[in-house]
């Protein structure tokens, strides 16, 4: 009986059943659950390392002793491990790697929907890119084949659509690699110009070798039907052709870098109208007329931004005459209801950032972030982060900004701070923090502190003691690497405790020199904080709805008519609260405490 | 109830999810999955994950049938919108086929846009439903849960209510739920998908 899995969970067991047995990667959404499943598997080692580009490294040094390799990140943590992957190319690993990227088209929640395909040619690997969460699982397995076949490293390619959809998967076992670990020089992961002049020479000739190969690769088929239209598809949007045109005839990529030309050719023979159907990018479309194969539509058909569904693609090739679309999918649905209060994410009820969000836009200050739950403060109603650019760019950009400002650096009216999590510390902070140090800067930056990295699913990191895979580590002091970089004033402060943030904030401005301020509090969801709620006292509240600022979605508003009185009364639900106090802190006629209990008031 | 469940002899059956961040919408789909999978179909499951706990709008789209391409539908191709809030069910509701069915819950969930006072929840939203879809099922799943013995087993209910819908047989739900669930809240699930059935067919 098959198992119903995700892509991620499939690309977690496809890793095992290859015999991977060194992962590494750093969470981003839509990747992490694979590394996570990775390591409940038996006899491997996964970790999350500090950052992508770091995790590529170690993942290259388990390939040099023979050990086979593969990491994870999401669209943009290819950037950052770019440095490492496109060396590794020249290297051509020992053992094979699998680089698995997840892409997100759409931007459900990254900057970029950029489409990593194109780092195939750009770093001269192959890229896969499967259709299915059984595919997700078979082509990690066909990766690592490949890999060692041609000694290259491979690029496997997921979209939210496969590595966030369920299917069925049929599981296999483990084929361990043959060869045995050993330390022994492995000259090609040097890359010194002077030793290796003929490096990229034999990159072109092994990308010639696998222009040939993937023609027989088992992963790219021609799935004849009606030979009236033809079309090549990859990846979810192949799902998408087979939904849209059941009829037609598909030409189904797994292999789009590089493409197999003579299939395509033999492809285009067989059909009367040849179509490519694929997101973003036209990337396969590109290298088919590279090959000089004539093409009847392709990306003028269909939007180069957002994520492609079965109903676009049948509306959008029926409207250009191709024929055979699901009628189902013609049909147009009623329009939406308009004018419905929209739900968009928000910090949790009892998060330790809102307070610190409510501050920076009381003090209306310029604040410079970056990802992580805390990018919700951008959100109404704190409209409190102004820019928000990568990993770590909140604290290298604030020191841009005062060097940019010059002399108006300390004037008043841009007063400015950057913010940035404990993970994301980590991850890319603290050079940037360096650079401040070591570049004369003046910022104050705010590490907001809740022990985990909250909005990929709760990670661990290395200020926790903890790894990966649950066993004890040292924990790294967050405060006394600040101090170790010679930031001069590095202070800890209550996050829920909005006059000490203020307080703090003021001091640091007024100093004018480099400031860490730690707002501390553990995450409620993943710390699973819970006080008894508090409440609003009717006879003290004054409807002014200063407490609202605070966004929590725990508070409610009757109006004055529904409440049966002359001021609207502020309400707050007892299964959302869990007693942080902060909405209180804005009270000003002390209507709202913790909940007195009944024999007290008695 | 019996038009929806034909439908899926002829084509892949389409059931659109919806509701808050943290109401355990995608446990709902999950299992949903698990049933499909021990009667025979062929299932896909699609959801955007990471701002689901946030206390946003979340949406998993399931499908069954003999063969399942695209984990994905798209709006107006739902045979049945199970909404966990009645907002999130009015905000979907165009997902629905003109013949679809609408089953969900009464109990409203503030988002951060009412809680900060910049947005009102609709006060007539149950009337709103109502009108435009005569055929709707709205029951208070929660005090339902209640009853069964947590306000958490809501999730259990709405399933329970869209089982009738579905050609999935009470045994077969039940071994997913035994092997899926954890033991200690197995019990009070199982009474709240009875109960939530039983609300249904009332």
């Amino acid at each position: 009986m098959p198992s119903v899995m995700s892509g991620n969970e499939a690309i977690a067991r496809g890793a095992w059943e290859a015999g991977i047995a060194v992962a590494t990667g750093y969470p981003g959404t839509p990747s992490s659950e694979i590394l996570e499943n990775f390591a409940t598997y038996p006899d491997i080692y996964a970790e999350w390392s500090v950052n992508e580009k770091v995790a590529v490294e170690a993942a290259l040094g388990a390939t040099e002793v023979g050990a086979r390799a593969l990491s994870t990140m999401k669209v943009v943590g290819l950037n950052v491990a770019a440095d490492p992957v496109f060396n590794a190319s020249y290297i051509g690993p020992r053992a094979g790697y699998v680089i698995v990227v997840a892409d997100d088209p759409g931007r459900y929640s990254s900057q970029t929907e950029q489409d990593n395909r194109r780092m195939g040619p750009y770093a001269k690997i192959p890229v896969l890119e499967p259709s299915s969460s059984q595919e997700c699982k078979d082509f990690v397995i066909f990766g690592i084949e490949f890999s060692e076949r041609f000694h290259t490293p491979v690029l496997l390619r997921t979209t939210t659509r496969t590595s966030h959809s369920k299917g069925l998967v049929e599981l296999g076992e483990r084929r361990e690699s043959p060869e045995p670990r050993s330390l022994i020089h492995e000259p090609r992961y040097s890359l010194l110009p002077g030793l290796t002049r003929t490096r990229h020479q034999e990159v072109e000739e092994r990308m010639e070798r696998i222009r040939e190969y993937v023609n027989e690769a088992p992963v790219n088929r021609i799935e004849m039907g009606d030979p009236e239209v033809g079309i090549v598809a990859t990846g979810a949007a192949y799902q998408y052709v087979r939904e849209a045109f059941p009829q037609a005839s598909v030409l189904k990529i797994g292999i789009p870098y590089p493409l197999p030309k003579r299939l395509v050719e033999e492809f285009r023979r067989k059909v009367r109208r040849l179509y490519v159907v694929e997101e973003l990018d036209p990337f396969m479309e590109e290298q088919i007329r590279i090959m000089g194969v004539p093409i009847d539509g392709g990306a003028e058909l269909l939007p180069r931004f957002n994520e492609l569904d079965p109903a676009l693609v049948a509306q959008r090739l029926s409207a250009a005459g191709v024929p055979g679309a699901n009628p189902d999918l013609l049909n147009r649905p009623l329009a939406p209801v308009e004018g419905l209060p929209q739900r968009p994410p928000t910090f949790c009820p009892g998060c330790g950032h809102r307070g610190v969000f409510t501050v920076l836009s009381k003090m209306k200050l310029f604040v410079a972030g970056d990802i992580g739950c805390y990018t919700l403060g951008a959100m109404p109603p704190f409209n409190a982060l102004h820019s928000d650019i990568c990993m770590g760019a909140g604290v290298s950009s604030i020191h841009g900004v005062e060097k940019g400002l010059g002399e108006a650096a300390f004037d008043k009216k841009n007063r400015r701070v950057a913010v940035i999590g404990d993970s994301t510390f980590f991850h890319s902070g603290m050079t940037a923090l360096l650079n401040i140090i070591w570049n004369r800067g003046s910022s104050v930056v705010i590490i907001l502190d809740n022990s985990t990295t909250a909005m990929t699913g709760g990670q661990v990191t290395p200020a926790l003691g903890r790894t990966l895979m649950g066993e004890e580590a040292p924990a790294v002091d967050i405060g006394a690497v600040c101090r170790a970089f010679g930031v001069p004033k590095v202070e800890t402060v209550d996050a829920y405790n909005l006059a000490a943030l203020e307080l703090s904030l003021k001091a640091a401005f007024e100093a004018q020199e480099p400031t860490v301020i730690i707002a501390q509090a553990p995450c409620v969801l993943e710390y699973k904080v819970q006080g008894e709620p508090w409440v609003v006292e009717a006879d003290k509240c004054i409807g002014c709805k200063r407490c609202l600022r605070v966004g929590c979605t725990a508070l409610g508003l009757v109006t004055a008519a529904e409440a049966g009185r002359k001021k609207d009364l502020v309400t707050i639900d007892p299964a959302l609260c869990i007693g942080c106090g902060v909405c209180a802190q804005m009270c000003r006629f002390d209507a709202i405490g913790p909940h007195v209990p009944a024999a007290k008031e008695a | 109830m019996a038009s929806t469940s034909e439908a899926v002899a002829t084509r892949t059956t389409n059931i659109l999810l919806a509701g808050v961040g943290g109401q355990g919408v995608i446990l709902a789909s999950n299992l949903l999955s698990q049933v499909a999978l021990e009667a025979g179909y062929d299932v896909k499951q699609s959801e955007v994950h990471g701002m689901a706990q946030r206390g946003g709008s979340v949406v998993s789209h399931f499908r069954f049938g003999q063969k399942v391409y695209s984990p994905l539908f798209t709006a107006g191709t739902a045979d049945i919108l199970l909404s966990f809030e009645p907002l999130e069910a009015l905000r979907y509701a165009h997902w629905l086929r003109p013949e679809g069915k609408l089953i969900y819950n009464i109990v409203q969930v503030n988002p951060s846009t009412v809680a900060s006072g910049l947005a009102t929840y609709p006060a007539d939203i149950q009337e709103r439903i109502a009108a435009a879809f005569p055929r709707a099922l709205s029951l208070n799943a929660s005090a339902i849960a209640e009853q069964a013995g947590t306000v958490r087993a809501a999730n259990l209910v709405l399933l329970g209510a869209v089982s009738l819908e579905l050609p999935f047989s009470q045994e077969q739900w039940e071994t997913v739920l035994r092997r899926e669930l954890p033991p200690k809240i197995l019990e009070v699930n199982l009474r709240a998908f009875a109960l939530g059935k039983a609300a249904a067919e009332a």
